[in-house]
């Protein structure tokens, strides 16, 4: 792990921090780009590009087969990452630490082996309202194939999620919850703990989608006593190609794999195969290499600034922007829980969210503008699209001004 | 602000944006598509009366969208009325070879040259699906299609 003296809370410089992510130091379309859509992809810092860089240069091979220096070397950092990884998140083993390609498919693995094997016709998986696209539509092929039954949690006009209604769903014949720690729309963070204890006492298993609360919030997946947790590494500054799912030892032990193919066997004939140990059983074919290894120096990275002090930074950043945003002529923010991290979502009365991010991306600002890939949240909150302005661990007080004053020049147009 | 801001959101286009024309359902269709822009989540209703003479007797529309696609549609609706289907298509055509480039100084005719205030789509790619949105949901409500995506 790296030094963490160095970057004590207190002591938390962004300017300095930026300095480690090349690409901050760009403009778009003339002007200095203000980046402010890490919740959909966070840009990367030197050392994992370096990491990247250093794997392909100087010791790339597969994993897991050669028989010679440089392929035990990579599969060390490979495996090394594992370690990494289960430390990030408080898993027991590196058994239970799934590489998978991003989050979506660490829910489809969950879906296809756990769903397919342990749910019946009738048996019932609850949601949120709230949920992006990826923790919705695996369940709903499963339902289509298996006849379950998909239950959701409503949420409040805040984007809370409503615990009594939420409680009232579950029963004898729920089987999984699966449920978003952040939305990556409104920022509101669940009470998972809360949800989990709840879902449990029915006999339920949880599945949390911890894509957007990973890069803010200290994981422990054993202290929250979640069955499955699922991330991308791109949101976590790591290379994209790379996600990961944790499952609980012996539910991944209790399911059959995903997909079939090399590296997952123990013993292959022609009338019968026996499948590797955990976590192999889950990673048929050549996995992404450099990518996991890079994802292990962004949670270095991550780390040696402390998840402690980026989360104070982003929970300052967050309010400023909250102030400034709010007391802007004819804006409306969508989704105002109290307990909220690092994204902030917008409409404007007098203008579409594609429109205005057309016009402020002249203005070198990048921001989302669209459904968020989470249609069933829009309709919700009754808004067609919002623009959203998100805050990673280098985001500045100039990006926010900047997104501010570049609304100015919608406002020129539409106002 | 930059020139081609200026350019693609030219007064015209914000006033049919704001004030989009024929923007209502239409209950004696004889054509009607649903159309959707799965990336952004655009949706609109393109409705068309086709007269007896197979002339465009009335058009008009639904739907949620940005400005460029609400003027996109206004105007369009516009224009339709009075015209054959195969003079739609060929408007159309036009107007699609207008929006993304393909040819610089495209013929639009001289009743449709007004739609020349949405050329400055062309210098925003990721905006030119705003402006032909309409136009494809029209093409496929002629040709009987009930829904139309773009991806």
């Amino acid at each position: 792990m790296a030094d963490t003296a160095m970057h004590s809370p207190a002591a938390y410089d962004v300017e300095t921090v930026r300095g480690d992510f090349p690409i901050l130091s760009r403009t778009m379309h003339g002007k200095p780009l203000a980046f402010l859509d890490s919740a959909a992809s966070a840009q990367k810092p030197r050392a994992v590009i370096d990491t990247v860089r250093d794997v392909y240069e100087r010791e790339y091979a597969n994993v897991h087969r050669g028989l010679y220096e440089i392929s035990e070397a990579v599969t060390d950092r490979y495996e090394g990452t594992r370690e990494t990884i289960r430390d990030f998140i408080g898993a027991a083993s590196t058994k239970e630490i799934v590489f998978t390609r991003n989050a979506t498919e660490s829910v489809n693995l969950v879906a296809h082996s756990f769903g397919r094997n342990f749910l019946e016709e009738g048996d019932e998986v609850v949601i949120t309202e709230l949920e992006h696209h990826a923790n919705i539509v695996p369940w709903q092929m499963l339902r289509d194939e298996k006849g379950i039954v998909l239950k959701v949690a409503p949420i409040t006009d805040d984007g809370e999620l409503i615990m009594s209604a939420f409680e009232d769903l579950l029963g004898p014949r729920t089987k999984l919850v699966a449920v978003a720690h952040m939305s990556n729309v409104m920022g509101t963070i669940l009470p998972v703990e809360d949800i989990i204890r709840r879902a449990h006492a029915v006999g339920a298993k949880v599945l949390i989608d911890g894509c957007q609360s990973v890069t803010h919030i200290p994981i422990d997946v054993q202290a929250l006593g979640c069955d499955f947790f699922v991330f991308s590494g791109h949101k976590l500054y790591g290379p994209s190609g790379i996600g990961l799912l944790y499952g609980r030892e012996e539910l991944l032990d209790a399911m059959p794999p995903f997909m079939g193919g090399g590296d997952m066997i123990s013993s292959v004939t022609f009338e019968k195969s026996t499948w590797a140990r955990l976590p192999h059983k889950f990673e048929a074919g050549t996995p992404a290499i450099a990518q996991a290894i890079g994802l292990g120096a962004a949670i270095d990275y991550v780390n040696g600034l402390g998840l402690a002090a980026i989360g104070q930074h982003e929970a300052d950043m967050l309010n400023y922007a909250t102030q400034q945003l709010s007391s802007f002529d004819g804006l409306r923010i969508i989704g105002t829980a109290p307990n909220k991290a690092s994204v902030v979502s917008f409409v404007l009365d007098y203008a579409h969210p594609h429109d205005i991010a057309t016009i402020i991306d002249r203005a070198g600002v990048a921001v989302r503008a669209g459904h968020h890939c989470a249609q069933p949240l829009m309709d919700r909150m009754d808004v067609p699209a919002t623009v959203r302005a998100s805050i990673g661990l280098y985001t500045n007080k100039a990006d926010i001004d900047a997104l501010v004053g570049a609304l100015g020049d919608v406002q020129e147009f539409f106002g | 602000m930059s020139d081609d801001l200026r350019e693609l959101y030219q007064e015209v286009i914000l006033d049919h944006g704001k004030h989009p024309r024929n923007f209502h359902a239409c209950e004696d269709a004889t054509n009607e598509a649903r159309g959707n822009n799965p990336l952004c989540g655009d949706q609109l209703v393109i409705y068309l009366k086709m007269g007896e003479d197979g002339k465009v007797a009335d058009a008009s529309f639904v739907g949620k969208g940005c400005a460029i696609s609400m003027a996109s549609a206004s105007m369009m609706t516009d224009l339709l009325k009075g015209r054959t289907a195969e003079e739609a298509q060929a408007m159309f055509d036009a107007f699609h070879k207008m929006c993304t480039g393909e040819e610089e100084d495209v013929d639009l005719g001289e009743e449709a040259e007004k739609l020349r205030v949405l050329s400055g789509v062309r210098e925003f790619p990721t905006r030119v699906k705003c402006a032909t949105l309409p136009w494809h949901t029209m093409v496929a409500a002629l040709e009987g299609q009930d829904e139309i995506s773009t991806e």
